[in-house]
């Protein structure tokens, strides 16, 4: 173990590595345990890696790999205790250098991110952004959320398919960000491209690893001359590039700092509502017992949220760093050591879910979900996501007969964004 | 070990056995106390353990810190003087008779 620790990881940024044996065709209940490196986008995307969560949770719950050259060894964490006891404890397990298994997009520095920090200055840069998602603020964006949803949803094609991802999901996660950053209105396309140049490897979207950090650019500058204006007006306005740009612990950030907290910013309100928007109404296509329940009470729209955002999972792991040599369930894990906490793992969780594999929008303990996270990093966006998904069911039960999803949904192909690219939907508004 | 005094969200008065180094939010999570969502599990990062301290109490609880400070700002229910994240508040001795309002944290 020591050694596999010392070895060498190389990679070739213009190749895209996947496992040789991870694969969607492989048995997950057949490969050898040393051999599954969950790190493997295919896998999630063929929707495989269930069955190698509930193995590993099975057999092998705290499980080490170390065959991944672009990662190097790392641990996994798929039982839901061991993750909620791990994410709460700061001070044995460091969110620095990174909180994605990989430690940088090779051919870049690294963006420091608050994300990405332990307290103190985690603390003091988190504070500074706060407010602009906290309750307070979200009384007055609750009107808002709720007149963009019913434009949106109103301006949908009737009885023919359309993809759901980009005329719903995107559209208003995109517009919600954009009010959030108090970004161009007209512009906020943009953000939804540069979430995904952050998240997504270079050659899966076409792209050189120079264009990438052309595009990052082009990022830092739109925003920086934003962040120098609002700083020069000093203004008091809760958006996160005014509440950055005057608050001492984060006005005088550089540029490469102020890019990582952006790109925190931008993934953080991105991927993460939108896939659960998708997810929802796939959800709900795939149990219309559990959508029967929701059209006759629709007071039970707050725990289906819960439920679908359990279900999603939209970001399937954290990634720590061991500050010293621990025990985790019998293993020994070591100082510096990388571990992956499967939040999609510790979500359906046997032990601590009842039929956790069922799509079940009253269960009894559905707020219990670790998709937000546990701890000082806990996603501080949870409201308004919340408020987000409630609202689009609220407003599609007033129209909407059933949505029906045709054919397969697309998926990405990610370890750490659980997403959806394309969802044919047919919409039958109600009688 | 510490008695606690609670009322929790719905009106109803109850008291709570809480032990040493444990958090108040703890001890409050764990009696069923509702209204005591501790949604982060006690990283101070979700302000959803707000609680009033009540009649001398804030004298003994301790300290606000930064993180709270910014915390408390952001919870559901009005902040108050006399607010508190219970999981910022560690269980002794000394807090034997403590009485505390569980806020609206919904």
């Amino acid at each position: 173990m020591d050694n596999a620790a010392d070895q060498n990881v190389e990679a070739n940024p213009e190749e895209f590595y996947r496992s040789p044996t991870t694969t969607p065709e492989a048995d997950p209940w057949a490969l050898a345990l040393e051999d599954i490196d969950l790190a493997t986008g295919s896998i999630f995307q063929a929707q495989k890696h269930h069955e190698y969560f509930k193995r590993l949770r099975q057999e092998n719950p705290v499980h080490y790999h170390d065959k991944n050259p672009e990662i190097g060894p790392y641990w996994s964490l798929t039982r839901y205790e061991d993750i909620m006891a791990v994410d709460s404890d700061f001070e044995r397990f460091s969110s620095e250098p990174s909180i994605a298994l990989y430690d940088e997009v090779l051919g870049e520095e690294r963006a420091p991110m608050f994300i990405a920090m332990d307290p103190p200055k985690h603390n003091e840069q988190r504070g500074a952004v706060t407010p602009a998602v906290g309750p307070v603020r979200l009384k007055d964006l609750d009107k808002l959320i709720r007149e963009r949803t019913v434009e949106v949803l109103d301006e949908l094609p009737v009885g023919t398919p359309f993809n759901w991802v980009d005329k719903v999901s995107i559209e208003l996660t995109t517009r919600m960000l954009a009010t959030l950053f108090d970004f161009p209105f007209e512009d906020r396309r943009k953000l939804t491209y540069w979430s995904e140049v952050i998240t997504t490897p270079p050659i899966l979207m076409g792209l050189t690893i120079e264009e990438r950090l052309n595009h990052l650019g082009e990022c830092l500058q739109t925003f920086t001359s934003l962040f120098h204006e609002r700083k020069f007006e000093g203004n008091e306005s809760q958006d996160f590039i005014s509440l950055l740009a005057n608050n001492p612990a984060t006005a005088d950030m550089n540029g490469v700092e102020l890019l990582g907290n952006l790109m925190l910013l931008i993934v953080g309100g991105n991927d993460t509502t939108r896939n659960s928007m998708s997810a929802g109404v796939m959800f709900m296509h795939d149990n219309p017992a559990e959508f029967q329940k929701v059209k006759d009470n629709e007071a039970l729209i707050p725990s289906a949220v819960s439920e679908i955002i359990r279900y999603q999972t939209p970001l399937s792991y954290m990634r720590r760093t061991a500050k010293e040599d621990v025990e985790i369930g019998g293993k020994q894990i070591k100082k510096g050591d990388k571990i992956a906490m499967w939040y999609a793992s510790g979500n359906r969780d046997e032990s601590f879910f009842e039929d956790a594999d069922k799509f079940i929008i009253d269960r009894a303990n559905v707020r219990r979900h670790m998709a937000f996270g546990f701890g000082i990093h806990r996603c501080m966006g949870n409201r308004v996501a919340e408020a987000q998904l409630r609202i689009v069911w609220e407003e599609i039960l007033k129209r909407f007969e059933r949505l029906e999803v045709v054919g397969e949904p697309e998926r990405v192909e990610h370890s750490f964004v659980h997403g959806i690219k394309d969802m044919q939907v047919i919409a039958h508004p109600r009688q | 070990m510490a008695k606690i005094y609670v009322t929790d969200a719905s009106g109803t008065d109850q008291v709570v056995d809480a032990s040493n180094g444990d958090s108040l939010m703890n001890a409050l999570l764990e009696a069923g106390v509702d209204g005591m969502l501790a949604d982060c599990g006690g990283g101070c990062a979700c302000a959803t353990c707000h609680c009033y301290i009540e009649g001398d109490g804030m004298s003994l609880v301790g300290e606000v810190n930064a993180i709270e400070n910014v915390m408390l700002d952001s919870a559901a229910s009005e902040r108050r003087e006399n607010s508190r994240l219970s999981c910022q508040i560690d269980i002794s001795d000394a807090l034997d008779g403590l009485t505390v309002t569980v806020a609206e944290n919904g």
